[in-house]
Formats: C-alpha cells, sequence, structure tokens
C-alpha cells in the first residue's frame, strides 16, 4: 500500500472516532466480546501460525498467547464499567461549593507496533487496553512473524469494527511511513534502536510514547536450604530461560548470578532439569529466523565464551534450533554479555557472595525485571531497595506476565508507560479532571482592584486560617502586612 | 555539563536521596526558602514581569507553599508500597507496587510563573528521591538568579542543582542522559525536547499550552460569570498564563450583553485607564509586545476591538483588548494569544461551540459557564482537554487532588499532589512466591502431556472448580 493508501485508511479510522462511535460501553463491550470470540473460534489457526512462525508447541502458544488473552479479555469485560465510571475526588473546604472528578476519555487514534517473539500476544493486548478506553486504532504487527500477521490482518476485521480497527502489514518502509501520520498515541513493543526511532518521529507531533523494551534480564540464584524448593527453584529458572520461546523473550530470564560454591551444584541441576523437560526439540520454540539464528551462532564464536560452555552449544541450522546451552562465566566483556541475548544461551555468572549481585545489576542498565530466587530476607529487601527494574520477581520466572493487578513495562533503558489490567486502560485514556463550581459563593476579595486588606484576607485563606479570615472580614483583625514591594 | 550530570549521578547512587529524612529535609528548605526570601521573591516578580503583589502572593508564592506542605503530610503515604492482590494464575503469591525514582531529572521551567513553575515540579522530584538539574526560563532573568543564588542556601547541592542560561545551555543539557526531563513552555520547543529526550529513550512530561476556550451560556448569573472569566484572563499574568481564558464562544444573540458585562467589570477592576493599573502584569518583553500588537494591527482586525486597544510600548504594557467576531483563521485565533487581548466568537447555538473546539488543538483547559445540566454534560463528554472547569476559570490549578497537565498539542503527563511524585517515580511491581505449592503434576513444563494440558487450561482459564477436578485427574474432554 503506499502512503496515500495508508494515509486514507488512517483517515478513516479518524473519521468514525470523531463520530463517537467507539466511546459508548456498549461498542467497546461489543468489540472485546468479539475478540474473545476470535480467541476461541480461531484457536487452532492461532496455534498453527505460533508453530509455523516460532515453532511453538501448542501448549506454550495457548499459555503464552492465547490463554493469556483470554485472561486480559474476561477481566477487562468484568471491569469495564468501573474503568469507565469517573472517580470523584476530594477537596479541601476552601474549594467549596466545589465537586471534582477524574473522568477518563479516550486519546483518539492510536498505532500499536508489536514484535515477533509473543507476536499474537503483544498485538493484541496493547489493542484490548486501546479498545476498552474507547480509541480507534491501528495495528502494525511485526512482518517477522508473518504468518500470525497475515492470521491478524484477515480474521480481526472480519470479528471487530473494520471501520475503527485496522490491521496493516509491513516492514520497516511500512512502519516508516506509519510514523509520518499524526497520531494520538503509539505503543511500541520491541528493540530500544527502533524505540529511538519510535519516539523521534512521535516528538514531531508531540504524540506520547509507550515504549516496551528489552535489556539483559538477571536472575540471582541463592542457595536454598531445602532440597524440594531448590528442585522447585532450578525447574522454574530453566522455565524461565527456555520453556518461552526459547529465550527470546523481554522477561525472559538472560543470564544467572550465583555464589561461586554452588556453581556446580547449580549446573548439574540444570542439566538435569534439561534433560528431563526439554530433550524433546518438538515441545520447545525454535529461532525466529535465520539472521537472529546467526546472531546467536555468533555470539558463540568467541573462543573464550565457546571455551566457557559447560552443556549444549550444538545447533540445527536447518531446523533453525539451538540446543539450551549453558556457560559458565563467559568473560564479561564478550558480546554476550553485554548485549540481550534473546535465545537459548544461558550464562552462568559466578560471584565470591551472592550479595554481590546488587552490585554487579546495578553497574548494568535497568532491565526489564530482575528475578531473586532467595527467602533471605535481607537480600530480597536489598534487591528491591538497591536496584532498579521494571519488575521484581522472587522465586519464580515469567509469571508477572499474567498479573493483571501489577503494571508491566520497563524504566531506563528497558523502556517507558505500563500495561496490562487497568493499566492498559489508563495507557490509552486521557485522565481529563473536571470541576464545577456554582455560583452560590462569591467572594469579593478575589478581585482588583487590590488593597492591603484584600491581601491579608488572601493570606488567611490560603493559610487555611479561617479564624482570621472571618475576623478580618468582620473588620476584627488588623491587616498589619508591610513589604519594600509596595504598590498602593 | 557532562561532569555536573555525572557528578549528580555518583551522589544518587550513594543512596542518599531514598531516605525520608532526606527528602522532608529539602522540603523544609524549600518551605524556608519561601518564607524567609519572600520579600527577594517578590522583588524578582516584579522586575521579570511586575506583576501585581497580590497575584504574585497568590499564584506563585502561597500555591508553592501549599503544595510543598501538602507533599509534606502526605509524603509518607506517598513512599509506602502499595499491595494489590494476585490472581489465581499466579496463585500464593503476593504483589506491592514499589515507587521508586527515577534518577537525575532535569526540569526546565517557562516565564510566565517563573518561580511557581520552578517550584512545583522540584517538589515532586524532591518528594520522589530523584537528584535534579533546574533550569529557569531566561526570559526571567531575576527569577532565575533569585534560584541560582538563594536555592543553594536551603537544598543540598550534591543533589539539587541550577543552571542558568539560553538556548546554548538549555541545548547542552537536553544532550546530557536524563532519567526524566519535565519541560514547561511552548510547543515548539516542546517538540525540541522530545526529540533530545529520544535518543537516551528518556521519558518526558511535557507541559505546554494552547487556545483555552470559554463557552458562555446565557443563562448564568452574567456579573459573577464575567467577574471570574476576567480574574481568569488578565488577573493571570495580565492573559500570559497557560489556563488563561484565550478565547469566548457565546451565541450571537448574547454576545452584546456580555461585552457590556466585560467592558463594566474591566473598569471596576483596572480603572479609566488601564495602562496605568498597578494591578495589571507588563508583557514580559518586546518580542512579545510586537508579537501582541502584530495580533491588533492585522488587516480587518481593528474593527473588531471592541474594548481596549490601548498599548504603551515603553513600559511593554497592553490594555486589556476584547474583540468580536474576527475571522477564524486570523492569526490571533490561529496561535495561543498569551496576553490581554479576548476574541468573542459568536455561534448561533452554544452546541455548535463544542465542533468548533473540537476542530482545534486539543487544549490545556476548556471552560464553561452556564447552569444548563444537559449542557454542562454534554461539554464534559465531547471536549476533550487537560482539564475541564464549569463557572469558574483557572483555579483547578490550586488544587492538590486534581492531576494537571494537558493532552495533545498541550501536552503530556500531569502533576501536583500525589500526580507529581508520581511523574518523577517508577512505580515498581515485586511479585514474590513461595514454593510450597508447585503442583506434583508439572504441568508448566514440557514434555506437554494431554493431562498436562488440561490441568493448564484451568488454570489460566481461572476457574477453581475446574482446576480442583482437574488435578485429581476428574475431568472431562
Amino acid at each position: 500500500m503506499g502512503v496515500l493508501g495508508l494515509e486514507s485508511v488512517v483517515a478513516e479510522a479518524r473519521t468514525v472516532f470523531e463520530s463517537g462511535k467507539t466511546r459508548s460501553f456498549e461498542w467497546r463491550k461489543s468489540q472485546l466480546e468479539a475478540l474473545l470470540r476470535l480467541l476461541q473460534e480461531k484457536e487452532d489457526e492461532m496455534c498453527k501460525v505460533l508453530k509455523q512462525d516460532l515453532g511453538k508447541h501448542r501448549v506454550e502458544a495457548y499459555r503464552d498467547e492465547v490463554g493469556a488473552l483470554k485472561k486480559t479479555l474476561d477481566n477487562a469485560l468484568l471491569n469495564l464499567k468501573k474503568w469507565m465510571s469517573p472517580e470523584p475526588v476530594s477537596l479541601p473546604l476552601i474549594a467549596f461549593p466545589t465537586v471534582a472528578e477524574i473522568v477518563s476519555e479516550p486519546l483518539g487514534v492510536v498505532l500499536v507496533f508489536s514484535s515477533w517473539n509473543f507476536p499474537l500476544g503483544i498485538a493484541l493486548e496493547p489493542l484490548i487496553g486501546a479498545i476498552a478506553s474507547g480509541n480507534a486504532a491501528v495495528l502494525k504487527p511485526s512482518e517477522l512473524a508473518p504468518a500470525t500477521s497475515a492470521l491478524l490482518a484477515s480474521e480481526v476485521p472480519k470479528y471487530l469494527d473494520f471501520e475503527a480497527i485496522k490491521v496493516i502489514q509491513g516492514g520497516p518502509q511500512v512502519a516508516e511511513q506509519l510514523l509520518e501520520l499524526k497520531w494520538d498515541k503509539i505503543f511500541f513493543t520491541g528493540s530500544a534502536r527502533v524505540g529511538r526511532i519510535v519516539m523521534t518521529a512521535a516528538a514531531k507531533h508531540l504524540t506520547p510514547v509507550t515504549l516496551e523494551l528489552g535489556g539483559k534480564c538477571p536472575a540471582i540464584f541463592d542457595s536454598l536450604k531445602s532440597a524440594r524448593d531448590k528442585k522447585v527453584a532450578v525447574e522454574r529458572l530453566a522455565g524461565g530461560k527456555w520453556g518461552s520461546c526459547l529465550g527470546q523473550a523481554c522477561i525472559g530470564i538472560d543470564y544467572l548470578l550465583v555464589e561461586e560454591k554452588y556453581a556446580a551444584t547449580l549446573v548439574e541441576l540444570l542439566k538435569g532439569v534439561i534433560k528431563k523437560f526439554f530433550s524433546n526439540s518438538e515441545h520447545l520454540a525454535r529461532i525466529v529466523n535465520k539472521q537472529h539464528f546467526q546472531r546467536l551462532c555468533d555470539l558463540l564464536q568467541d573462543r573464550s565464551v565457546a571455551a566457557s560452555i559447560v552443556h549444549g552449544g550444538s545447533v540445527n541450522p536447518e531446523k533453525l534450533f539451538i540446543e539450551p546451552t549453558i556457560l559458565l562465566d563467559p568473560p564479561l566483556d564478550a558480546e554476550i554479555m553485554t548485549e540481550e541475548i534473546f535465545g537459548p544461551l544461558l550464562p552462568i555468572i559466578t560471584l565470591k557472595k551472592i550479595e554481590d549481585s546488587v552490585e554487579f545489576i546495578r553497574a548494568r542498565p535497568k532491565p526489564l525485571v530482575i528475578y531473586g530466587f532467595t527467602n533471605d530476607e535481607k537480600l530480597r529487601k536489598r534487591i528491591v531497595e538497591e536496584t532498579s527494574s521494571g519488575c521484581i520477581l522472587f522465586n519464580d520466572a515469567l509469571i508477572q506476565y499474567v498479573c493483571d493487578t501489577i503494571p508491566f513495562g520497563g524504566v531506563g533503558q528497558s523502556g517507558f508507560g505500563q500495561y496490562h489490567g487497568k493499566f492498559s486502560f489508563d495507557n490509552f485514556s486521557n485522565r481529563k479532571p473536571v470541576a464545577r463550581r456554582s455560583f452560590i459563593l462569591e467572594l469579593s476579595f478575589r478581585y482588583p482592584p487590590w488593597n492591603a486588606k484584600k491581601f491579608q484576607l488572601i493570606r488567611h485563606i490560603c493559610r487555611f486560617d479561617y479564624f482570621s479570615f472571618v475576623l478580618c472580614l468582620l473588620g476584627l483583625k488588623r491587616h498589619n502586612y508591610r513589604s519594600s514591594v509596595e504598590v498602593w | 555539563m557532562e561532569t555536573l550530570v555525572n557528578d549528580l549521578r555518583r551522589s544518587f547512587q550513594t543512596g542518599k536521596t531514598m531516605p525520608y529524612e532526606w527528602r522532608v529535609a529539602q522540603m523544609e528548605g524549600i518551605l524556608r526558602l519561601m518564607n524567609e526570601r519572600e520579600k527577594e521573591i517578590m522583588e524578582a516578580l516584579w522586575t521579570d514581569l511586575a506583576k501585581p503583589r497580590t497575584e504574585a502572593y497568590l499564584h506563585e508564592i502561597s500555591l508553592s507553599k501549599a503544595g510543598c506542605k501538602f507533599a509534606l503530610k502526605e509524603l509518607k503515604n506517598w513512599m509506602k508500597p502499595e499491595k494489590v492482590p494476585s490472581l489465581i494464575a499466579t496463585f500464593s503469591s503476593t504483589a506491592q507496587i514499589v515507587p521508586e525514582p527515577l534518577g537525575v531529572v532535569l526540569v526546565i521551567s517557562a516565564w510566565n510563573y517563573p518561580f511557581a513553575l520552578t517550584i512545583d515540579p522540584l517538589i515532586g522530584a524532591v518528594a520522589a528521591g530523584n537528584a535534579m538539574v533546574l533550569k529557569p526560563s531566561e526570559v526571567a532573568p531575576s527569577t532565575s538568579a533569585f534560584f541560582a543564588k538563594f536555592l543553594p542556601q536551603y537544598v543540598d547541592t550534591s543533589c539539587i542543582q541550577v543552571v542558568e542560561g539560553g538556548v546554548t545551555e538549555t541545548t547542552e543539557l537536553l544532550e546530557q542522559k536524563w532519567d526524566k526531563i519535565f519541560y514547561t513552555g511552548s510547543g515548539r520547543v516542546g517538540r525540541i525536547v522530545m526529540a533530545a529526550a529520544a535518543k537516551h529513550l528518556t521519558p518526558v512530561a511535557l507541559e505546554l499550552g494552547g487556545k483555552c476556550p470559554v463557552v458562555f451560556d446565557s443563562d448564568v448569573n452574567l456579573k459573577v460569570a464575567v467577574k471570574r472569566m476576567a480574574i481568569g484572563k488578565w488577573g493571570c499574568n495580565n492573559g500570559q498564563a497557560c489556563i488563561a481564558p484565550d478565547y469566548i464562544i457565546t451565541t450571537k444573540s448574547f454576545a452584546p450583553k456580555l461585552v457590556d458585562a466585560l467592558k463594566e467589570t474591566l473598569k471596576e477592576f483596572y480603572g479609566e485607564n488601564p495602562l496605568e493599573s498597578a494591578d495589571l502584569s507588563r508583557i514580559v518583553s518586546s518580542n512579545h509586545f510586537r508579537r501582541l500588537t502584530d495580533f491588533l494591527d492585522e488587516e480587518n482586525i481593528p474593527e473588531k476591538i471592541v474594548h481596549g486597544g490601548g498599548r504603551d510600548e515603553k513600559h511593554l504594557k497592553i490594555a486589556p483588548t476584547v474583540l468580536l467576531d474576527v475571522p477564524h483563521d486570523s492569526l490571533i485565533m490561529k496561535d495561543e494569544i498569551f496576553g490581554p487581548l479576548l476574541p468573542i466568537i459568536t455561534v448561533e447555538k452554544l452546541e455548535d461551540s463544542f465542533d468548533l473546539i473540537n476542530s482545534r488543538p486539543k487544549p490545556l483547559a476548556a471552560y464553561l459557564f452556564s447552569k444548563n445540566k444537559r449542557l454542562e454534560e454534554k461539554f464534559v463528554q465531547k471536549v476533550s482537554a487537560g482539564g475541564i472547569l464549569i463557572n469558574d476559570v483557572a483555579l483547578h490549578v490550586a488544587n492538590p487532588h486534581l492531576p494537571f497537565g494537558g493532552v495533545g498539542e498541550s501536552g503530556t503527563g500531569a502533576y501536583h499532589g500525589k500526580f507529581s511524585f508520581d511523574a518523577f517515580s517508577h512505580k515498581k511491581a515485586v511479585l514474590s512466591r513461595g514454593y510450597a505449592t508447585e503442583m506434583r503434576i508439572r504441568a508448566r513444563y514440557p514434555p506437554y502431556t494431554h493431562h498436562k494440558q488440561i490441568i493448564l487450561r484451568r488454570v489460566i482459564d481461572g476457574s477453581f472448580i475446574a482446576l480442583f477436578l482437574g488435578l485429581f485427574g476428574l475431568h472431562r474432554d
């Protein structure tokens, strides 16, 4: 589609928005219900395209994308009326008689860019927020997950109001063209490099943006007393690395930090878990494309990096598969430790003592999430108070993604803006304060010409000194304010 | 500049801005500054803007003091983590949202309320535990110099710095890496700020302006309504305020009455010779003076003036001026006026005003004077603005319980009260699980057997009963 084609598509969305159609509760509810129907009726097709684009097993596809979206929709439908109602605001006595509330209104026509690793989930989660808050929306799914993109482009218009919700397919060129148009909000999930491009383009129109980026999400592995806890922790760790999209997740565990005396045990435990859960590559996703496959292989090219491999390392270029790989203390200045891995390579960095992990993490860009496998209250406190990240999760991995009551988003290099649950609704809303006054009470000292008495009354009111105010009003208090800046 | 930012970052990383006591000490310092230096502040405001003493006190000092006291009172609550429920899918977990400072922030303020617009964000940044650089506007040089000279005496300079300067210094500041930039000013510069921030992926809050419309119904207490509107316009830095009424929309039939009421009120407030009234701020600079007189001197405009129009170039004063029915495409209706000129646009019926307003960039505030509840509801529903005030003007600025900020061209982000604290915080989700409730079946992990799939679906779909049955193998396909 040429630029003009794009422009007219977007213009149509704007016309529909301006007609007011998308604001009603009924419209929003109908769209969310339609999406739910889409997910229910096309579940098979969706799992199929996720298998095609990323080799995701059906269970993974359902757990991480289809099922998660259903949960989001159920939650949104349940709470929509509440989210839409104005919030009353309490005001101080001096504002009497004023009544105030905060009214949420849609921003207008929003643009959603989604990434390739959860091509369904990351496309529709923000869209759900945009719809719930009454916006018209244009979605540009990632071209690196082409089957999913095509499915969205064909099915969304069938189920949803195609005049107000548009899916536009394409690559960087189309994205660039879209970025030249004026939006009321842009929601971007992807890399920091492209995030900068998006924000720079948005600046031309003063369009607010949300950037969901990535980073190197560390997992701190503390010694755990009970063998059972250790077992469960290692399993969750492994699941948090390889279980979702084979490590290609912004919230996936990037690397591990462990005390050197436990490293060997941890490696053995991990090897056991990998064998138990991940020996069948059919139950794991694959690398998305040749380019990323090559990128990951290149990370292992460095001789000292290759030498640090303690498990795995084999690659299958035809199947675009790299087996779960563990590295023990690769050099910290190698690319595998300076860039986000986004793949099934797991560096384990050993420390003298586990508390050093706090310093280690602080010295690096703020990640999207920090995982802490520890029951040590002191260490937990230090992690919460001395590090900064989008989120912190103790004793598990990835599940924060499905918790609708906490905000999901980054900080620093991992992005800004939050969503999920009501945070999605707020993300795409303008929270507009509305204050109403009546004509009943009128205070004449509000108006010029100014004199010393009026000034004194104002001073009392501003200090909430109602008593002095009344005395002054009744002429029973002297105004004795003096200033060298005498204007009267 | 880089050294300055690095030093601030080092200070921040020592953790000294985190404790409640540090933040309170800074805010108490700021309060002391306002109490002890009131004279110097008023003098600076008089020099920069010829701001009438009452206005300077009311709008800048007292509001800032109130904001500071409010923050001091509420800070403990604001700093507390917020517990939130977690759901079945993440069963047996506790969740909370912990606010933390963003780090080292940059606050750039505007010239029209040079004191308040620096202090307000400063309070928010400090309350949230950040280190910061304040760059007051060079267009209000006395106030800027005031901050540079006095603020360091009252706050921790290892974490709070004032940088004075104009375009060069600001550009240099914008090249540094910040954890947040808070900018108050024009849309033109707002774009530059955001583009510079994009290079470092720095989030921004932009408090910009716009043409704040006032829709005037005939069914009002006219005297009171006009007084409130007039004080909101000319009593706010002589119209040089982002939330001052920019233009009025009223019905053709009501316009003459409105004009008469305005004339009367203006005479009452500012006398026969408003150019000599001490109760009106002057225009801030000769550039802005010329900008405003250009509005008045455009072709076909002078005959639309129904009141005022007087000017004193030497003293940079322009009298309150009312115009009636200027063309919609005239200069005065295109750009934000930011001055004492008030055009009145007439329509056949008031509902037409909503489309008129919505056809323009979204303003920072929109006002309606009316007793008609239905009209009021429609106004709130249809007009998109940073804030809406019915039957008064500008007051919502003073309320710390209401978020203050724009939308669209009028900006992004909000502040005042707790919103200031939030504007400079990162709300970090902290989720915690135990190990006890891991299901034996390990449904989460591959290999994905049929049984596991069923369990997983039950968990995700959030059905307790189905999950329960599933766990015990009591399920149907």
